[in-house]
Parts: C-alpha cells; structure tokens; sequence
C-alpha cells in the first residue's frame, strides 16, 4: 500500500497536467500562446535527440558551476559565520550581491569569457552560491548562550569551538541549502544560454521560439523542471543520509 | 575559615558601569569549600548574573569577586556549569557529550588523546552514578528530558571543577523526574564534596538540597536574606514531608513575599 504522502505529489501533477490539457481545449487557446501538455510531449519526442544533447550539455554545466558555489560557498560561510566581526564586514556585501539580477552580469561575462560554457558555469556559480553561504554562516551563527558560557569557562580556543561545534551545528543548514542552490543553478544555466549561449536548453528554446515552436519550448520547460526536481530529490535524500541527528532531533522533538 | 567563593559588595551592569541599571547591585556573600549553597529570588532579579559574575564571565563593575583566595578576572576553569536546558550536542552520543570539556578545556586537551581510556572511565562512572548506565551510545534525542538533565550533570562534572554552579537544572522538568534528581544530585554531591551554588525557583529545592539558601531581592540584585539549612543527610523525599522541612520552606516563602512587596 503506497502512503497518501508518496502519492499526492504525483497526483497533483497529474492534475495541473489534466486542468491545463482541458483548459487549452475549452478555451481554444491558440498552440503558439499556449501549447496543450500533449502537445508538449509530442514536441519533446519529436525533438528528443536534439533535447537529449542540450540537456545533457545544460546539465553538466549545472553540475560544474554548482560544484564551484558548493566548495566556494562552504567556505566563505564558514568565514562569514566564524565570528561577529566577519559576519559584520561581509554580510550586507552578500546580501547586496544577491540583490543584482544574475542576467545583468551575463553580458559583463560575456565581455570577459567570450560567448558560450564559460559565463553559463559562472552564471550558476554566482545565482547558487548565496543559499550555502547565508545557510553555512547562519548555523555557525547560532550558538546557545549557555553553551557558549560552558565552552568559554573551559577557557576552550575559538578553532575548537568551530571545529568541534559550529561546523557540525551548520552542516543541516549546508545540507538543506544544497537542494535549494541547485535548482537555482540550474535557473543561473539557463538564463546564460538564453542570453549569451551557442548550447544547452535556454539556447534551444529560445531557437525554438523565435522560429514559433511552441510546443518545442514548452518541452524544452518542462524538461528542465524535471532535471531540477531530480538533483532537488537527490540532494534532499544526501541531506538526510548525512545529518540525520538533525531530522531525527526535529521528530522526537 | 575564609571562603572559598566570596563577592564583597559587588555591583555589576550589562554592558559596563553606566549603561542602565545595574542587574547586581552591593551583592555580598560568602561560600566555604564543600558547602552547598541555593540561591532563590523573583525571576529577573539577578541569580543568573550573579552565577556569571563568579564563574569569570561577567567583569563586575565594582567590589570584588574572589575563588578559591583569587580575584576572579577572566573564565574560571575550575567551574563546572548546567542550565535548564542541557544543551547537549545533537550528534554527539551521551559519552563523547560528556566527554567534551575535557576535549576543549584549556587544562586537558593537550592530553586528552593519550588519556582517552582513563576519560571513558571516568564518564562511565559519572553515568553510573546518576543512572545512565546502557545510554552511553545513546544520542540525545533518544533521552527523556530528566536523562538528558543528567549527562547534562555529568558533563559539568567530568573535569572534576571544584565548583558547581546550577542554574535551574530542574526547572523544565515534571515534578516526578525533577525530585528524582534532587537525589541524584545530593548523591553527587556527598561523594565528591565539590561547592555548589543552586540557583532555583523552586523553595523545597532549595531546602532539600541546600546547606544555607540565599534569597535574592528584586533587581538590582542583592542578598537580602540568608538561611542556614541543618537537616541532617541524606535528605529523602519522605524528609520533605516533616514538619522541620516544611516550616523551613514556609519560613523561606514569607520571605521571598516581603521581596516581590517590596
Ligand atoms: N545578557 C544580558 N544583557 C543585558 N541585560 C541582561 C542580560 N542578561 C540578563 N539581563 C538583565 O539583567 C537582569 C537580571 O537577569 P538574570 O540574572 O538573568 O535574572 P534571573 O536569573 O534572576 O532571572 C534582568 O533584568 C535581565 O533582563
Ligand atoms: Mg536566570
């Protein structure tokens, strides 16, 4: 027997599919406003080779620029929230940068890199490292009171109390922080190819929307929000591989 | 005899002299090695200031705060510390929490590697005593509130500080499991005559545990009243029932009434 939890997010798509199907029919919402699911997969399997190598391309990218954010990201967080005074200097930097659309600084990366994977693998750097980096600084952040007048009675050193309490303390805030940042990496990919790109599925849809292939650039979406509802699922199964005091703590709770 | 913890006419202010209203105000008291020592008094009024002005974590702004014959300038680490929440670190299992001062604590961590084994022993008959026995590779949330209060203890207590300083260790937990700890706490205490200041809300707590309570006035804090507890030992909970426990407690309540009046 299948748990109405495992079971209602599937239907609830099903449905969304079902409304939008029935309300391109009723309405009869012309193919190029609004192209009908069905006609949507058709497209993608129409168009499948050409969708496999530029999500395939778009992917890898993805994974590159999120690799970066996650190293970078750990540890300026972990500079960040090592004391008052770093959170102090840096946080409102971060916060500024995070304000600036990321499709601003594609053309300042295309001027730099030249158009193509380059300023892609940047622009999902620079869109997903912000979550890790507030996500990792905030948990270091966070000591208890009391425990911090435990661990300075024991006359204990700043690089033990990171090592031994802030970095564990922060790692369900790392965790939690990554399935978030790579789907943004993935919005960060996308943006790139569509403003500055010779590849991938933001070049591919925008190809196919100035030619009037709706349908194709509807796949072309829908094929994206599955891969980011795939790494989303992947890093929420690693989150809970890898800090599950923290879940557990929270259920008994 | 001197005292061992000793605060001669001590005021102390958040933030420094100046700034507000002093949360201790020409505090005095004195405290002999060994004793056992509750200190009661309205919420607010300055009990957990007072616990962080001896133990080093809070300069004062004037008199003085003497331990063990020093004046106190910095973090003590002779002092072992518990609150009302036991702060336990959720990934760490019951042993290596109560094993974490010795890991850090400025005295041990140089040879806390080479003396693990005796550490473990150490720990082992801690829990033992308190009666965690079989939860050393628990994690936290696998503990009832009142075990978790007792590694709590247990961690205070692993780098053997000679002073214990409380703050309302019991306070979160039901009335069954806190007198519970009461003995488990004065079973700690008889075997290793470490000083202890209690600060509780809670008066037959205070009674049942205590050598001399301390009551506490409004904020700014001072030692308005002081009472000398000589019930012999152990205290049992059929004790708190006699009617010497309870004029004491009722003698202590008129007190703590003419404060919160005053
Ligand atoms: N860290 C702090 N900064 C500023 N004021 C504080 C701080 N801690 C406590 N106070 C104030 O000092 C007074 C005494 O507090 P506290 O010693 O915690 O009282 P108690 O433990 O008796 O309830 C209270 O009025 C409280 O608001
Ligand atoms: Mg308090």
């Amino acid at each position: 027997m299948i748990s109405p939890t495992k079971l209602a997010p599937w239907l609830a798509t099903i449905g969304l599919f079902v409304v939008w199907e029935g309300a391109v029919h009723l309405f009869a919402i012309p193919e190029f406003v609004l192209p009908a699911p069905s006609k949507a997969m058709a497209a993608l399997i129409q168009y499948w080779p050409a969708i496999w190598q530029n999500a395939f391309y778009t992917f890898w990218v993805t994974l590159v620029g999120f690799g970066m954010a996650v190293v970078f990201g750990l540890a300026l967080g972990l500079v960040t929230g090592a004391s008052a005074l770093t959170y102090a200097a840096l946080y409102p930097m971060l916060v500024g940068f995070n304000s600036i659309p990321k499709v601003a600084i594609v053309p300042v990366l295309v001027v730099w890199f030249g158009i193509g994977t380059i300023p892609a693998i940047l622009t999902a750097f620079t869109i997903s490292f912000f979550p890790i980096v507030v996500n990792v600084a905030t948990g270091l952040a966070t000591l208890e009171p009391e425990l911090r007048d435990v661990l300075r009675s024991l006359g204990a050193r700043k690089i033990d109390i990171l090592l031994k309490v802030g970095v564990p303390r922060s790692m369900p805030y790392f965790f939690a922080s990554l399935k978030v940042a790579v789907t943004l990496a993935f919005v960060g990919t996308v943006i790139s190819e569509t403003v500055a790109g010779n590849a991938g599925m933001g070049h591919l849809m925008l190809t196919a929307s100035s030619s009037f292939r709706v349908p194709l650039v509807f796949a072309g979406l829908l094929v994206i929000a599955v891969m980011g509802v795939g790494m989303y699922a992947i890093f929420a199964l690693v989150e809970r591989r890898f800090v599950g005091w923290a879940f557990r703590g929270a259920e008994t709770a | 005899m001197t005292a061992f913890v000793e605060l001669d006419q001590v005021t102390m202010t958040y933030g420094g002299a100046g700034n507000g209203p002093p949360a201790v105000a020409d505090a005095s008291l004195e405290i002999r090695r060994g004793e056992f020592v509750a200190m009661v008094g309205p919420s607010g009024c300055g009990k957990s200031s007072i616990l962080k002005i001896v133990s080093g974590l809070m300069p004062v702004d004037s008199g003085i705060a003497r331990v063990a014959g020093e004046t106190v300038s910095g973090p003590l680490t002779m002092v072992g510390m518990a609150f009302q929440n036991a702060t336990l670190l959720p990934w760490r299992t019951t042993l290596e929490n109560v094993l974490l001062p010795l890991e850090v604590s400025r005295s041990h961590r140089g040879s806390f590697r080479r003396k693990k084994a005796e550490h473990i022993e150490t720990a082992h008959e801690l829990l033992r005593i308190v009666g965690l026995e079989g939860y050393e590779n628990h994690a936290p949330h696998e503990l009832s509130g009142g075990m978790q209060q007792r590694a709590s203890l247990c961690r205070a207590l692993i780098h053997a500080p000679d002073l214990l300083l409380l703050d309302e260790p019991f306070a979160a937990l039901d009335a069954f499991t806190r007198e519970e700890l009461w003995g488990v706490l004065q079973d700690l205490w008889m075997q290793r005559k470490f000083t202890v200041i209690l600060v509780t809300h809670d008066l037959r707590e205070s009674v049942y545990l205590a050598d001399r309570v301390y009551v506490v006035s409004k904020r700014p804090g001072r030692i308005v009243y002081e009472r000398p507890i000589t019930l012999p030992r152990p205290r049992t909970l059929e004790s708190t029932f006699d009617q010497d426990f309870v004029d004491l407690v009722h003698g202590l309540r008129d007190h703590i009434g003419e404060v919160r009046a005053a």
